[in-house]
């Protein structure tokens, strides 16, 4: 028999099995978030020309653990705290299964060291790709294996969790759209894990010499099923915390609960093929597939983030101006809880997705103009707009919420965590920035030296590329500094926080009690499309999206002299 | 409470399916493994092996 609490600000009812689930996953996917961001700050300081950190060697060993342990640990254990978090706490719902729960927890965690230890052994330095014919040690493959089983048990309690929640009717009627998106983000997992398991485990026969070969086209096909859809998942929950974050500040319901629906049906439907735009230049796959993949059907996962990108400040404009904030087109903003970390993570992160990760995506996504920066410093430079600004950002906004209520303790450093998305947002996204700076201009990604200083044939990038890279790197330090600055909030709030006092006449008016458990937990629109700020800001975006995408092919233009 | 249904009670089949996670697994899966890997599959595997 499931065992609950009562959360004192929120008033919901917490299976105690999935609270420390919840707490241990989140708890190890900063642990996570430490050593994979100390691993990306000494990347960037060997890419700074003028610091050139790192020997080769340990270069690669140390952005092979940067990729593994930011791009699918951290992610991967907070997104299960995640579901959990929208499984149970806001159904109301006991969790099916904790000991499978736990189990995979157990998988995840060893999987995780496992593959740790094989890449710090110094054996398996072939990157997070891990592309054959490049071979790693046969742990390195175990551990991943492993943690994708691990996550897969996890996807299996959440399905059991909602699906049970609805039997023994702890919520009414359709799932909230929180939950409709950590469901969506869930189910882009099962196809990513599938698909890792499918190439993963013939790759680690291979690396146990029980296999002869591995067809390396058949392995980038496959395996970026695995590698991209993974990131896929980050776009579904962190808009999933988008949403929860509007909910539960602002009180803010969708502008319309059948668009934002559909909007996240286009995700399920169509936001994995996006795999496609890696293989945009391989030989032996037609144009058909690499065109329906990454065009018509990317286009329509790209619609629907562009709904989200609409109607999640529509939300929280419509709900503003309830309040009564109605002076011209932006007083709903300007009055935003911009000092609450919660609030400007989760604002950050959108605008930053969008204009960084999101716009590049589409271009990068386009057969044409992918070739002017295919497998150049511009690839990271949008992925850190997605994963970090993006996701990351928008992560640790809601730990800023999450922590202090579920652990039920005060931040540590409130004045620190003020500052530290704005920290983290700009030094993050300066470094996906320069780094597609540096890569329209040519600069390769995974280089260890882009002075070619003991190559035979050298090769001098324009100054231009140079100043990018030192930028990339000073960027890169205040971003790590944010970094540090969220984890040590997180650690020090667990470990040494204050207790929060019960304060029972004000827990009666709290104004984010009914906002909590109305707009996130239940069904149901703003009733208004009356957003003209944010329509505003959808045009500003939209003509930055135009201009962006038609410089490119000016760019492309110019690349072979046509006469 | 969802406000899709009809005033004659009935829920609406685009409802229904957004309602059904199992559904949604299912094609959430199949789309991707169909348009995606299979394909992709299918294309390198007719590819004439060199002589």
């Amino acid at each position: 028999m499931a065992e609950f609490r009562t959360c004192p600000d929120t008033g919901f009812k917490i299976d105690l099995a999935a609270d420390k689930l919840i707490k241990w996953n989140a708890v190890t996917a900063v642990v996570f978030l430490l050593v994979g961001g100390l691993f990306g700050l000494m990347v960037a300081l060997t890419r700074w020309p003028a610091v050139h950190l790192l020997p080769a060697d340990l270069f690669y060993l140390a952005l092979t653990a940067h990729g593994l342990d930011v791009l699918i640990v951290w992610i991967v254990f907070f997104e299960v705290a995640l579901i959990y978090f929208c499984a149970c706490v806001l159904l109301n719902a006991r969790m099916v299964l904790p000991k499978v729960a736990w189990l995979g927890y157990i998988l995840m965690l060893g999987g995780a060291a496992i593959t740790n230890v094989a890449v710090l052994s110094g054996e398996s330095s072939v990157m997070f790709t891990s592309y054959p014919p490049m071979m790693a040690a046969q742990e390195f493959y175990l551990g991943i294996i492993l943690f994708a089983v691990g996550a897969l048990l996890a996807c299996l309690v959440f399905f059991a969790t909602i699906i049970t929640a609805k039997k023994e009717r702890t919520y009414e009627g359709s799932l909230p759209l929180v939950v409709f998106g950590a469901m969506t983000a869930t189910i882009i997992a099962v196809f990513t894990i599938l698909s890792g398991a499918v190439i993963l485990v013939p790759t680690w026969l291979w690396s146990l010499d029980l296999l002869a070969n591995i067809d390396t086209l058949m392995y980038r096909v496959i395996w970026w099923g695995f590698g991209h859809s993974s990131q896929q998942i980050n776009v579904v929950a962190q808009i999933s915390i988008w949403y929860a974050i509007a909910a539960i500040l602002f009180g803010a319901k969708p502008l319309s609960e059948k668009v934002s629906r559909g909007a996240f049906l286009l995700y399920i439907l169509f936001l994995q093929l996006a795999s496609a735009h890696h293989l945009l230049v391989d030989p032996g796959i037609s144009s058909e597939w690499k065109i329906f993949n990454t065009s018509y059907a990317l286009y329509l996962a790209v619609l629907a983030s562009m709904i989200h990108g609409l109607t999640v400040p529509g939300a929280i404009e419509a709900a503003q101006r309830k309040k009564g904030f109605n002076k011209g087109l932006f007083e709903w903003l300007r009055k935003a809880p911009w000092g609450n970390p919660v609030f400007s993570g989760m604002f950050l992160s959108l605008i930053l997705f969008g204009f960084l990760g999101g716009i590049t995506g589409v271009m990068m996504g386009t057969e044409q103009l992918n070739i002017i920066i295919h497998n150049t410093l511009y690839v990271p430079g949008h992925f850190h707009g997605t994963v970090v600004v993006g996701t990351t950002l928008a992560f640790m906004a809601m730990s800023y919420w999450l922590v202090p209520t579920l652990w039920q303790k005060e931040l540590v450093f409130p004045g620190l965590a003020k500052w530290q998305p704005y920290l983290f947002g700009l030094g993050m996204g300066l470094v996906s920035t320069f780094m597609m700076g540096a890569g329209t201009l040519g600069v390769p990604r995974r280089h260890w030296d882009m002075t070619f200083a003991d190559a035979t044939l050298g090769y001098d990038f324009p100054a231009a590329a140079n100043l990018m890279m030192g930028l990339n790197g000073v960027a890169a330090v205040i971003g790590s500094i944010g970094a540090a600055i969220f984890i040590l909030n997180m650690v020090g709030t667990i470990l040494w926080g204050k207790a929060k006092v019960p304060a029972p006449a004000a827990a009666a008016e709290a104004p984010a009690a009914p906002s909590v458990t109305g707009a996130a937990t239940s069904y149901g629109s703003a009733g208004t499309m009356e957003v003209p700020g944010t329509f505003v800001l959808a045009l500003i975006f939209l003509t930055a999206f135009i201009l962006y995408y038609f410089v490119n092919w000016k760019y492309l233009s110019g690349v072979w002299g046509l006469s | 409470m969802s406000d899709e249904s009809r005033g004659d009670g009935s829920i609406p089949l685009m409802q229904q399916l957004l309602d059904s996670p199992i559904l949604l697994l299912i094609i959430g899966v199949a789309s991707p493994a169909i348009f995606y890997t299979l394909w992709g599959v299918m294309e390198i595997i007719s590819i004439p092996l060199a002589p």
